[in-house]
């Protein structure tokens, strides 16, 4: 950890410039849960570290007037937590957030961070896709917006290009009946890494689903969207018929590592169990029950 | 690689310090500013032992650079007492032995402090939960959760 540079920019375009000016020497600093252990341990050595925190936009959460959230990437599951009313629309996302080590990792961890790591069991990841979040980012080319499941390129790289970094997720409005939750499934209660992670948002109108989205993570290299699950979904009034249909669907897209946290039968099975168990939750919520 | 100059507060008082940038805001507080309460158990985030607040949050200082903590609060250990009267809460470890070789300690209270501080009814598992980042080698956690949940019983009823 010797020779190197700190810088702290106050705004996004000279974070951009130092960074792209810096090259592949050069790391985002977040909440720096994951990027001072890989230091400690040797994995990275970086020649100049760029904290982002300084820059409004990235610790802000906003609600527009149409009900879409805005959360800067440098925001900790903490932070999101204190806010008064993300909790309500985005149960979900929140409870993902704060899966994420713990109380103390919590206190600076970001969402932002946590998708950038590029871990395919990151907590936040699949309730983001969930979610139908979208992610702006910024480089020396401008700026430009993608969907959260097109960012993790696989374990540890993202599709991000060099130069670039990420700036904020933006959360759709929710209409009525609408809700999330994730759940995930590890060897003990806390402070552990995902095995299988589900995320499901759901509409619901008249005891009938009108639109969905699943996220799963932690059973591919990167975090998947399962789109046919949520067409499973779709439709029904959660009857154990769909909700099967759709836990195939995402023992189907399961493509996992074998480790001693899990078997590949184990976790292909595990992903299915979770979806309805997280589909249930997430229904319970946008019913208001 | 020339020191950086820091501007903080810790528990209350302005302070200024040198450091690497490189430095992990542990590494500052035992180091420079000789504040020797918060401990190194593990240096990757496990372990809570070093646990500090920066305005108001509860975070690791083994996680966070030292450079980072420029105008902010930050809050450890040795901020929890009042002078020479202790913190209900370490006064409740003492009496109740919530601990055995002391490196969890300083740890324990300051994350026990920031959850009463969040919320001063906590149940026993909510406490389980906010100290799950927090270990412990030798005494076990049920000495531990039983002082938090005692010492928040007898603050809510003051």
């Amino acid at each position: 950890m010797t020779e190197l540079r700190y810088l702290a920019p106050g705004t996004l375009d000279e974070a951009v410039g130092a960074f792209a000016k810096a090259g592949s020497a050069a790391r985002i600093l977040a909440g720096g849960t994951d990027l001072l252990v890989q230091m400690r341990s040797g994995v990275l050595k970086p020649a100049v570290i760029v904290d982002i925190k300084k820059i409004p936009e990235m610790t802000a959460i906003e609600q527009a007037a149409d009900g879409s959230f805005r959360i800067g990437a440098a925001v900790s599951g903490m932070a999101l937590a204190e806010h008064r009313s993300f909790g309500k629309v985005w149960p979900g996302v929140l409870e993902a957030v704060n899966l994420i080590g713990s109380k103390q990792v919590q206190g600076r961890a970001s969402a932002g961070g946590n998708l950038c790591n590029g871990s395919p069991a990151g907590d936040s990841v699949p309730a983001m896709v969930a979610a139908g979040a979208i992610v702006t980012v910024q480089g020396p080319e401008g700026r430009r917006e993608l969907k959260v499941e097109d960012v993790p390129a696989g374990p540890g790289r993202t599709n991000l290009k060099p130069g670039e970094i990420l700036v904020s997720f933006t959360l759709p409005p929710r209409p009525r009946g609408s809700s999330d939750a994730y759940l995930r499934m590890i060897p003990r209660t806390e402070m552990d890494i995902a095995v299988v992670g589900v995320g499901v948002s759901l509409t619901i109108k008249d005891g009938a689903v009108t639109a969905a989205r699943v996220g799963l993570g932690a059973v591919a290299p990167t975090v998947l969207l399962v789109e046919d699950a949520a067409k499973a979904l779709i439709g029904s009034k959660l009857d154990a018929a769909a909700l099967a249909k759709a836990a195939s669907a995402c023992s189907a897209a399961c493509r996992p590592i074998d480790d001693k946290r899990g078997t590949i039968a184990y976790r292909t099975r595990v992903a299915g169990v979770l979806l309805k168990r997280t589909a249930a939750i997430a229904a319970e919520r946008a019913q208001g029950k | 690689m020339a020191k950086v100059h820091v501007t903080t507060t810790i528990n209350g008082e302005p302070m200024e310090f040198l450091c690497e940038p490189s430095d992990t805001m542990l590494d500052a507080l035992r180091g420079p500013l000789a504040l020797t309460g918060s401990k190194e158990g593990c240096a990757s985030g496990d372990c809570g032992a070093c646990s500090i607040t920066v305005d108001d949050r509860l975070v690791c200082s083994c996680l966070m650079l030292a450079v980072e903590s420029q105008d902010h609060e930050i809050r450890t250990i040795e901020g929890l007492a009042n002078g020479e009267h202790l913190h209900p809460l370490q006064q409740k470890f003492l009496e109740m032995a919530a601990l055995q070789c002391g490196i969890c300690t300083s740890g324990m209270l300051v994350a026990s402090d920031a959850l009463l501080r969040k919320n001063p009814d906590p149940s026993e598992e909510e406490v389980r939960f906010w100290l799950a980042g927090n270990l412990c080698r030798c005494t076990g956690y049920d000495k531990i959760v039983r002082a938090v949940m005692e010492t928040a019983a007898e603050m809510r009823a003051q």
